[in-house]
């Protein structure tokens, strides 16, 4: 009895892995109603794609809006193809764009869409919709570019275009899919992530034909779109505008900045493009064109070229030689010229004077006594203690590293510290006679557009600013923005040395940039010259005003335009008037700038 | 020869074979089933659940290793202590486990996470191989199968207060091996008369052809048989017991737990609800059945994916497969559990110790129950009961309890020739 019993359990065995085959055999094999209920299972998973947030001026006008586009997608998988010449005339494509695009999907997925024909016309889209049933693997996929009412402030709004190969890799949080859209430069690119919204996923049943059959599981897993945030920017759109029309034409920088807060009022870079060019179906032609453009209409100069700061950085020399008391409004330099190049002027001079009339052999002495403390009796280590001890109170200027303006790319710029020169001359080899060029802001030395409008911004504040910053309110809340834009900055610089670096700006606009003066607004400004070893010099300008109430710090960079007193200073002080008073009351300035001839 | 000695060659590499085959395979199906398209993940990816496998497979094999180089005898004299440490972990899981759906299964320190339940399956295998090793032990003896019984049945109760009904179905598994040692036949034909009534009773809508059709074989048995009054007396009793017992049945069926009652009714009739309660077999039969004889392709499966069919990464792990690889590769999977079975009992069968043979009829009952409940639950022919299908569904405590489970048998069985005949 007992000796059938393992018998009997192996029969038992066989007889389960027996009935489970024979069951299984018969709904996999027999019967085949499953196979068509799996296929009127067919979810279907539909992105839904937010509205990208809008973007205002600081007045409210709006800046950026969406205009709705449709893409046809694939899903290669499901897509099958019998009758390509039928498929090309209905959707208006030629066979080799469809053969490019199916390849292009499935290269990136089999089974996830990739937009197939992209930009379908409102036209061709009404067309259409009545024959997509009939291709399966085939949908209509809604989003939105961006339109501008008004073609203005292309380079600090940026552009939104197609995520690239690499940027789809590098997205680990797996948020986006390929053909979205995502903002490339500008605040487009920097506020990515709160204009972008947030997306929506809806499943839907479908069967075979792509009849909608519901929601699955009534939506359990569905999530809708939350709209992305509006941003209004510090952008003063009428300002902005203004000074494209001066520097149309011309290449350089204007950066108009609110003193008391850091908000950008315009910021053009020019040469300029239409931003309505790189939306919609254009992008690609426009951005190859704008690309290979000789003039570099797509580099951002305010943040991203970069120049010595010339004779403005007399400013910053006084104001560190003010504070470490090496300077006084008293001391006294002749106008040695033996030492560094001037021009024309009563000798000996005091710091106003050496401001007002931007005295370089007073600099280059003011200078040595700023670095050359004889803290060490050796004179090239001296001169290394001092170099450096002295470029940690110019960054504190907000120079030689990026100001960290809501805008990918900005450059910082370069304060030569002793390890340049230990590389350059080898350490212990070099001193004053090596670096004197600095106390003028030339030689190894670089700032940019956006930092010396920030520089007039701290002689306004006298001697305090706000990180620069283009976005003023996020969904009309102005304590959404970053918490770096509400920190105040000190530059180390006690306020009562800025009330002689003010009169001496306001009385050198007198000397050097008369053309700048308008009669009931006080403006101080410093003119420069970046020297430029390819041509004509820059013409650099600086302002603030009014000076008693600063609303306005400029920075005007003209690229090849000579004196700081012609091109910069004019264009300056007609964004000023444009910008106080809201009228431009001196028509011949603003024609002379816009005729443009600055070199006689 | 040195008995702390690995026995290498006595390995049986047939049952090692076959475990790898199902816990490789059970590996990529885990990653079929929770693939998602649109976010394509690697199989090794640690922040999915196939990624996770690996690391529990991987540390199955360091556990594998331990059991290998330890004495075998260590798990023999040793059995009642692992049994009652068990025990003990199941009296506390209740008071420091974690809540999960109102069920503590499961208890440890962060992320380490064990089940009691699941390892006390071998515990109570060892135990119940302990004491009945003895010669005189005798299961067709009542103070014998009270032993029997009391030793399995402490576990259950333990098991059911956390309350995991499907873990404690496993246990009564260990009756196959009840079997295999003596315990008597009848109660095994009894047993069965009782489900097949119950199942008749819920799967015929009209309970009085049932019990027309009972009388009418009453009053044979009765006609062709001596005709004596206890006999026809007796007869008679059975027969209104039967017909009582299917009346009540819906009676009994209306006082359990309601989903409970909706697993049970939905096996009769999956189109009751298929939305509701009977989406889960529905969904499943449908992933299974779309399948066909050579399936849709790895990762290919439309079914398995969204949710549609849940937890099928863990209990319904065979709709990936099913859906995957057709009926073809139903046959091999389950080829190689019946082949793994089949290797068992003529393991079992040649040791030379009562208590390793008992302990692989153990071994065998248990995966013989998980298999086929698991399986038929996915198909449809069994009530939804959560219980893991062996070395294939997601888990660590699942795939570790079976690997020490086996593994144990299979070291025991290369050491076969250290022991002393003991058997009866």
């Amino acid at each position: 009895m007992k000796d059938q019993r393992p018998t009997v359990i192996l029969f038992v065995i066989f007889f389960v892995g027996t009935v489970l085959l024979i069951k299984l055999f018969m709904i996999q094999v027999v019967d085949d109603s499953f196979m068509k209920r799996a296929e009127n299972n067919a979810i279907q998973r539909v992105v839904d794609h937010p509205y990208r947030g809008l973007v205002y001026d600081r007045n409210g006008k709006l800046m950026v809006f969406n205009n709705p586009i449709f893409d046809l997608m694939v899903v290669p998988r499901e897509f099958t193809l019998t009758d390509t010449v039928r498929f090309c005339t209905l959707f208006n494509v030629s066979k080799e764009e469809l053969i490019e695009g199916y390849n292009a999907a499935k290269n990136y997925s089999r089974v996830k869409p990739s937009p197939l024909i992209k930009q379908i016309s409102n036209a061709d889209f009404a067309r259409i919709q009545d024959f997509l049933v009939d291709y399966p693997g085939l949908f209509i996929m809604t989003r939105s570019v961006r339109a501008y009412p008004t073609p203005t402030a292309s380079h600090a709004l940026g552009y939104i275009g197609e995520i690239s190969a690499t940027q789809l890799e590098r997205d680990s949080l797996g948020y986006y899919d390929q053909g979205d859209y995502v903002g490339l430069s500008g605040l487009e690119r920097y506020y990515e992530e709160e204009l972008r919204g947030t997306k929506g996923v809806k499943y839907k049943m479908v069967n075979v034909r792509g009849v909608d059959k519901g929601p699955f599981k009534e939506g359990e897993y569905d999530t809708i779109s939350v709209a992305g945030k509006n941003i209004t920017s510090t952008i003063d759109l009428e300002l902005q505008r203004y000074g494209e029309l001066l520097m149309n034409g011309k290449t350089g920088s204007v950066v108009a900045i609110e003193p008391k807060t850091g908000e950008i009022l315009a910021m053009i870079s020019a040469p300029f493009y239409d931003p309505n060019q790189l939306t919609g179906a254009a992008f690609g032609k426009t951005f190859q064109k704008l690309n290979v453009d000789a003039s570099k209409p797509l580099f951002n100069r305010p943040i991203m070229a970069t120049y010595p700061p010339g004779s403005i950085f007399k400013i910053v020399q006084s104001l560190i030689g003010l504070q470490e008391g090496v300077l006084t409004p008293e001391t006294t330099f002749s106008c040695n010229r033996s030492l560094v190049a001037c021009h024309n002027h009563p000798s000996p001079v005091n710091l106003f004077g050496a401001i007002r009339n931007s005295c370089n052999p007073y600099y280059h002495q003011a200078f040595r006594q700023i670095i050359n403390r004889e803290v060490s009796s050796n004179t090239f280590k001296d001169t290394e203690i001092g170099l450096n001890a002295w470029r940690e109170k110019v960054l504190k200027f907000g120079l030689g590293s990026p100001l960290g303006v809501d805008m990918s790319g900005e450059k910082g710029g370069d304060i030569p510290s002793s390890a340049l020169y230990d590389r350059i001359y080898g350490s212990g080899r070099w001193k004053y006679s090596t670096i004197y060029s600095l106390s003028i802001g030339q030689g190894e030395m670089q700032v940019t557009p956006l930092q010396m409008a920030n520089l007039a911004a701290i002689f306004a504040n006298k001697g305090y600013y706000y990180t620069p910053h283009l976005i003023k309110e996020m969904d009309g809340d102005a304590k959404k923005i970053p918490a770096k834009f509400q920190q105040r900055h000190e530059v180390g610089v006690d306020a009562r040395h800025f009330n002689l670096i003010q009169d001496a700006m306001a009385e050198a606009l007198y000397g050097t940039a008369n053309r700048a003066v308008i009669e009931d607004l006080v403006i101080a400004g410093k003119t420069g010259t970046a020297q430029n070893p390819h041509g004509e010099d820059h013409s650099v300008f600086i302002a603030f005003a009014p000076k008693e109430d600063p609303k306005i710090a400029i920075a005007v960079y003209v690229e090849n335009a000579g004196w700081g007193g012609r091109a910069a200073a004019s264009t300056a002080s007609l964004m000023i008037e444009k910008y106080i008073k809201g009228k431009i009351t001196r028509p011949e300035l603003q024609e002379y700038v816009l005729a443009g001839n600055f070199i006689y | 020869m040195n008995s702390t000695e690995v026995h290498i060659n006595r390995v049986d590499w047939i049952a090692v074979s076959i475990y790898f085959a199902l816990v490789i395979i059970g590996w990529f199906n885990i990653y079929a089933a929770v693939y998602d398209s649109q976010v394509e993940k690697s199989i090794f990816d640690l922040s999915i659940n196939s990624g996770k496998q690996l690391v529990w497979i991987g540390t199955a094999i360091a556990l594998i290793t331990l059991i290998m180089v330890a004495d075998a005898r260590f798990f023999e004299n040793l059995s009642l202590l692992i049994y009652l440490l068990f025990l003990g972990l199941l009296i506390v899981t209740p008071f420091f486990g974690k809540e999960v759906n109102g069920q503590i299964l499961s208890i440890g320190v962060g992320d380490f996470r064990i089940q009691p339940g699941e390892f006390a399956k071998f515990a109570t295998a060892l135990a119940l191989a302990k004491v009945m090793e003895r010669p005189t032990f005798d299961l067709s003896k009542r103070n014998y199968q009270a032993i029997a019984f009391a030793v399995l049945l402490v576990p259950v109760i333990l098991i059911l207060l956390q309350p995991d009904t499907g873990t404690a179905m496993v246990y009564f598994s260990f009756l196959l091996m009840f079997y295999r040692e003596g315990f008597p036949q009848r109660y095994y034909i009894l047993v069965l008369g009782a489900i097949a009534i119950t199942l008749l009773g819920l799967w015929v809508e009209n309970n009085l052809y049932l019990a027309f059709f009972i009388l009418i074989a009453v009053g044979a048995l009765i006609y062709l048989g001596r005709r004596t009054w206890q006999r026809i007396l007796a007869f008679s009793l059975i027969g209104i017991g039967i017909i009582a017992y299917i009346y009540s049945l819906d009676f009994v069926i209306s006082k359990l737990p309601l989903h409970q009652q909706n697993r049970i009714m939905v096996l009769f009739n999956p189109d009751l609800d298929p939305l509701g309660v009977g989406w889960n077999i529905t969904q499943s039969k449908i992933a299974i059945g779309s399948g066909g004889l050579l399936g849709k392709g790895y990762l290919e499966g439309t079914q398995t994916k969204f949710d549609f069919v849940p937890e099928q990464d863990t209990d319904f792990i065979f709709c990936t497969l099913g859906e995957e690889f057709g009926w073809l590769g139903s046959l091999v999977v389950i080829g190689l559990f019946v082949g793994l079975l089949y290797r068992l009992v003529i393991m079992a069968e040649r040791q030379k110790t009562r208590f390793t043979r008992i302990y692989g009829y153990g071994v065998i009952s248990i995966l013989l129950f998980h298999f086929m409940i698991n399986i038929a639950m996915t198909i449809g022919l069994f009530p939804v009961v959560g219980i893991p299908l062996p070395f294939f569904s997601y888990g660590g405590s699942s795939l570790w309890s079976f690997t020490v489970l086996l593994f144990i048998f299979i070291k025991m069985d290369s050491s076969r020739a250290t022991q002393l005949g003991r058997l009866n």
